[in-house]
């Protein structure tokens, strides 16, 4: 074989392949808004779900994932932010720092369903939470730290070192620098880690599936049973119960990561444009 | 004003520990309700045992452990080459203007919840299983039957699913080596096919390698698109068309009706799991590290 057909076999092969990846975004993204797209109506927004979930629309369901996202974030970004400012502000490259870093990854590497039978035996069980939003947002809280952490540190380093200085030697002290100075400056990184997050703790299905305990009535506690739109869709579809609501969930949980990418992808592009 | 600073420093502290702590937390909560089954049943004969029927107490998780293998290797023979030739094709050869909306379609493919995955593997790939591939199957052997839940829909989607982690991270690797390799290979005479072929992906490899590993994990780890689409049988497979259950999907179906033995067993099996993302996760981070001293 000659040059010029290798080479023309070798950018076939590649180009071909990213097409193939392409394609099955495409395929995916599109078969399910297009079959669910009819059945997000304003009934299936607003109404309570009957007979299982094959009547009716998912108001208490998207509640519940709005509860168990909001209870995941707000104890999340805090810590998160705090974490991520620990690493890059305060720690020096001792071992024991390495060695959190590394628990930091180890975290972000632990599948979802071993996080579920933590949450299950440590909250629901251990501290007596029971199958509840809080048992399900702290275990998504766990989930998603790693996420935050990183997004808010890659946004501090990106901080330049003569803000810190120009600050410290108007004698300002360290945490007011943090403060006043850094973190306004990468609002923006800590606000794509959010969403991040966010986008973490709706989609996930197996960690909430064992600690939320899947109730389809509108939640009125943090103690109260509830069900996410992914667990929603889990349990419609192996059920089988009804293909025009599973759709149209699918479809709605696929609207919300669209929105979710598109807003962290034109953050993080004005970032770079800004520095 | 110092001692406010210091107790500020301190709870900053304390908020970079929680994520260890987290580890150490789940890792004591698994293995104190896993262990005890696993000590009376007898390790070797939980993972060696071939015979899972939880309800009259058997747990042999040798079959569970062939079907997350089986779908595993799957998913990596078709998505690392698919993730490579990506990475490739974003960092050397695609222009700049099509480079950034194809990430962002790699990217989109990471959000997509794992449920949706498995939603559209149920509903498309398996009775496309069913119908379309098994008769091309059955031209070579005629006795073969399935319900297209399988080892290959399982694959197929794990696959999409790697992608990202794949095409980011073996990305990276290749925008990290230097622009001088690049310059000698080419002006020694090499043209861009043998250039990316000999000397960028070669030098590249580390990277790669531990995004593939990474990717390894992330397949072993997936439940919920698995656990829809693979048919959750605990048996030994006998070709790609059969059905299998996995760790995961096991422990996912499980938990919901186990009674109290049958859910230390799941734990149990949460404890093998546990300890092959470990290993898995180090031999990445020692790869890397490796990386980082060759560079």
């Amino acid at each position: 074989m000659n040059k010029k057909s290798k080479n023309a076999i070798f950018y076939a092969i590649i180009v071909s392949l990213s097409a193939l990846a392409l394609i099955s975004l495409i395929l995916i993204v599109g078969f399910i808004l297009i079959k669910g797209l009819p059945g997000i109506t304003t009934e299936f927004l607003s109404q309570s779900p009957s007979k299982m979930g094959k009547e009716g629309g998912i108001l208490p369901i998207i509640i519940g994932t709005l509860y168990v996202t909001l209870v995941a974030l707000v104890i999340a970004t805090p810590i998160g932010v705090a974490a991520a400012i620990y690493f890059n502000e305060y720690s020096k490259d001792t071992r024991s720092v390495r060695m959190i870093r590394f628990f930091t990854e180890v975290l972000a590497g632990i599948p979802s369903i071993i996080f579920g039978l933590f949450g299950f035996a440590f909250f629901v069980v251990f501290m007596g939470l029971g199958w509840s939003v809080l048992s399900g947002g702290l275990t998504l809280t766990i989930m998603i730290l790693p996420t935050l952490i990183r997004a808010t540190e890659e946004s501090l380093k990106t901080v330049p070192m003569s803000y810190r200085e120009g600050s410290l030697s108007l004698g300002a002290t360290k945490w007011q620098t943090i403060v006043k100075v850094i973190l306004p400056c990468c609002k923006s990184g800590v606000l794509t880690g959010l969403i991040l997050g966010m986008g973490r703790a709706i989609g996930e299905t197996a960690a909430v599936m064992l600690t939320i305990g899947g109730s389809m009535r509108m939640a009125e506690s943090l103690l109260d049973p509830t069900r996410t739109m992914a667990l929603h869709l889990y349990m419609l579809a192996s059920e089988g119960i009804s293909e025009e609501k599973t759709y149209a969930t699918a479809a709605l949980l696929i609207i919300i990561v669209l929105i979710i990418n598109t807003i962290a992808n034109e953050i993080s592009r004005r970032m770079i444009k800004l520095s | 004003m110092k001692a406010y600073e210091k107790a500020i420093e301190k709870l900053i502290l304390i908020s970079a520990i929680v994520t260890t702590v987290s580890v150490a937390l789940i890792t004591v909560f698994i293995f104190k309700t896993g262990m005890p089954i696993l000590l009376q049943y007898g390790v070797l004969d939980f993972i060696t045992g071939t015979d899972w029927s939880p309800t009259s107490e058997i747990f042999g998780i040798m079959p569970l452990i062939i079907g997350t293998l089986a779908v595993t290797l799957g998913a990596l023979i078709i998505g690392v080459p698919t993730g490579i030739a990506c990475a490739v094709y974003l960092s050397e050869i695609a222009s700049k203007k099509t480079a950034g909306p194809f990430k962002a379609a790699i990217e989109l493919l990471a959000g997509i919840p794992s449920v949706v995955y498995g939603f559209f593997g149920l509903i498309v790939l398996v009775p496309a299983i069913r119908n379309y591939i098994l008769p091309i199957f059955q031209k070579f052997n005629p006795d073969l039957n399935t319900s297209g839940f399988s080892i290959l829909a399982g694959a197929v989607i794990l696959a999409i699913m790697i992608l990202p982690t794949i095409v980011s991270l073996s990305e990276n690797a290749i925008t990290a080596v230097p622009q001088e390799f690049r310059e000698a290979s080419l002006a020694l005479g090499a043209n861009k096919r043998e250039t990316i072929m000999k000397v960028i992906v070669p030098a590249a490899k580390s990277g790669i390698f531990s995004s593939v590993i990474l990717a390894m994990g992330r397949a072993i780890g997936e439940t919920m698109a698995v656990l829809l689409i693979t048919g959750n049988v605990a048996q030994m497979p006998g070709s790609i068309l059969d059905p299998v259950a996995t760790l995961t999907g096991t422990i996912a179906m499980e938990m919901s009706y186990a009674g109290p033995t049958h859910q230390q067993a799941l734990f149990a099996i949460g404890i093998v799991l546990f300890i092959i993302i470990m290993l898995l996760n180090i031999l990445a981070q020692a790869v890397m590290k490796k990386m980082g001293g060759v560079n």
